[in-house]
């Protein structure tokens, strides 16, 4: 299932129904607690759209409780908490420097998606990482041969890196092959997809 | 005893010096009476280091209003009397205004808690658009840039002073330095207990071989130091460094006794970047500068 968290009102919910703004640590921890709190309802495997559209100013300090914090908690290459995917939406350049500036900070990525629905990957991630995410967005899905071919890795290097990807939750596994988080063929139930 | 204290006639950064100068020997008990009598002119800085200088003494000091009534008039506009009618005794004629000043981005605010740099960033986000795009011709992408600078300087006060500070915002024309460009400028003022003492109470925190005010300085603002562990810490400052830097502006900060700066790129400013020696003053005082844009 996908979800959405519309980070607006998650604001408006935990902090003042009257702020528009994400400023200060604790109003960015007030709105992450509120995020895991849904993330928590929803369940061990889930995509996740957290939305950036209605909120106006996104500063430092506000990014790094809500956005670096969020993805330290749910994506690690070495024991990820649990199967949660997100895809950023709503981002504005503003957000985006802000949010740049904390994933550089954590050496983090995440995916945003434009308004066209075109996804794009942000963040500290290598050249080759980079490249084989682009591959198996282009494709809509694929496996480790499509990369190795297009990069000229071998398949167990191509399949390594894939599988560190999966574990960033900038790919989704299923039935062996990966789609990455943004695409357009995410099935519209991840949690019945092998992990 | 009761010591005057001697305001000069433009009160900013530099000249704000002065002042403490003559403060900076004085028991924190001894009565003052800071005489601004014979003021023209203050800036952002001026009037919230004028309030942090109340807040920094432990006997209420007098305070000699300006005479001129223009100068008067312009300090209550800005909103300084209300606050420092809690700090000081008033002594002179106050002159009160309902008229807005339009060079005012955000009068003189108190910033102590969270909800306050909210308040801020509301306020002056319905004010920047005009002032810096229209005025001082910048891109209108700055506008966002410019709040969120604002709201990282304010958050300091916040998370590190300890106590209470100020934060005003205004465009001027400086006519001297600038050849009469417009300059927009942010002045953050509180009487806390300062970078050094703040960086001392990190865990595990060791004196280096040399560690004093302008290290500490430039361990935070040069290298993104912070009390905190938290790798996520250390961020605000760095972004507000990024900020002056595309805008061709001036970031400084005053600590202790040293103060550090970053400087423009263009040639309007001769500040050197790091002073030291200063008359100690408690807190940190930062003042941001960014200046009109000229084809």
């Amino acid at each position: 299932m996908i979800n959405h968290i519309d980070v607006s009102s998650m604001l408006r919910k935990s902090v003042c129904e009257l702020y528009s703004n994400l400023v200060t640590r604790p109003t960015g921890a007030a709105v992450r607690c509120e995020i895991e709190q849904e993330l928590d309802r929803i369940g061990d495997r889930a995509l996740t759209i957290i939305d950036f559209s209605h909120v106006g100013l996104l500063d430092f300090s506000c990014a790094d409780e809500i956005v670096a914090k969020l993805l330290l908690q749910y994506v690690s290459i070495d024991a990820p908490r649990r199967e949660v995917y997100f895809v950023f939406r709503g981002i504005s350049e503003s957000h985006m420097e802000a949010i740049e500036a904390v994933l550089e900070r954590h050496r983090l990525a995440l995916v945003t998606q434009h308004a066209d629905g075109e996804s794009q990957l942000i963040g500290i991630v290598g050249f080759e990482e980079r490249r084989a995410w682009e591959i198996i967005s282009a494709l809509g899905a694929g496996v480790s041969a499509d990369v190795a071919d297009a990069i000229g890795l071998s398949s167990a290097d191509a399949e390594i890196m894939l599988d560190t990807l999966w574990r960033r939750r900038l790919l989704i596994r299923y039935d062996n092959a990966y789609v990455a988080v943004g695409s357009a063929t995410i099935p519209s139930h991840p949690s019945s997809l092998d992990a | 005893m009761t010591t005057i204290i001697n305001v000069p006639h433009s009160l900013e950064d530099k000249s704000f010096e002065l002042v403490l100068d003559q403060v900076a020997p004085l028991p924190l008990d001894e009565k003052i009476i800071v005489d601004t009598r014979h003021a023209r002119w203050a800036s952002p800085y001026g009037l919230t280091a004028l309030l942090a200088l109340a807040q920094s003494r432990a006997e209420r000091p007098i305070l000699y209003v300006p005479e001129a009534e223009n100068v008067s008039t312009y300090w209550s506009r800005m909103d300084f009397f209300k606050h420092a009618a809690e700090l000081y005794e008033l002594q002179g004629r106050v002159k009160s205004t309902k008229a807005a000043e339009t060079s005012v981005l955000l009068e003189v605010t108190s910033i102590s808690k969270s909800d306050d740099v909210h308040d801020v960033v509301d306020k002056i986000q319905q004010r920047a658009q005009d002032a810096l795009v229209k005025n001082l011709n910048l891109d209108a992408k700055i506008t966002m840039r410019f709040t969120m600078a604002l709201s990282e300087v304010c958050q300091n006060i916040v998370e590190h002073a300890g106590r209470g500070g100020w934060v005003a915002v205004q465009t001027y024309t400086w006519r001297v330095r600038l050849g009469g460009r417009k300059v927009v400028v942010i002045a953050v003022c509180d009487p806390g207990i300062g970078f050094r003492q703040s960086l001392e109470s990190a865990p595990g925190f060791q004196r280096k071989d040399r560690w004093d005010d302008g290290q500490a300085l430039e361990e935070t603002v040069m290298r993104g130091a912070s009390r905190f562990r938290d790798p996520g810490r250390g961020q605000g400052l760095a972004g507000v460094r990024r900020f002056v830097g595309n805008w061709d502006g001036k970031l400084s900060i005053r600590s202790g006794t040293a103060r550090i700066a970053v400087l423009p790129k263009g040639d309007w400013d001769e500040d050197e970047p790091l002073v030291e020696d200063l008359s100690y003053f408690p807190g940190a005082q930062v003042q941001i500068t960014i200046p009109e844009r000229v084809a």
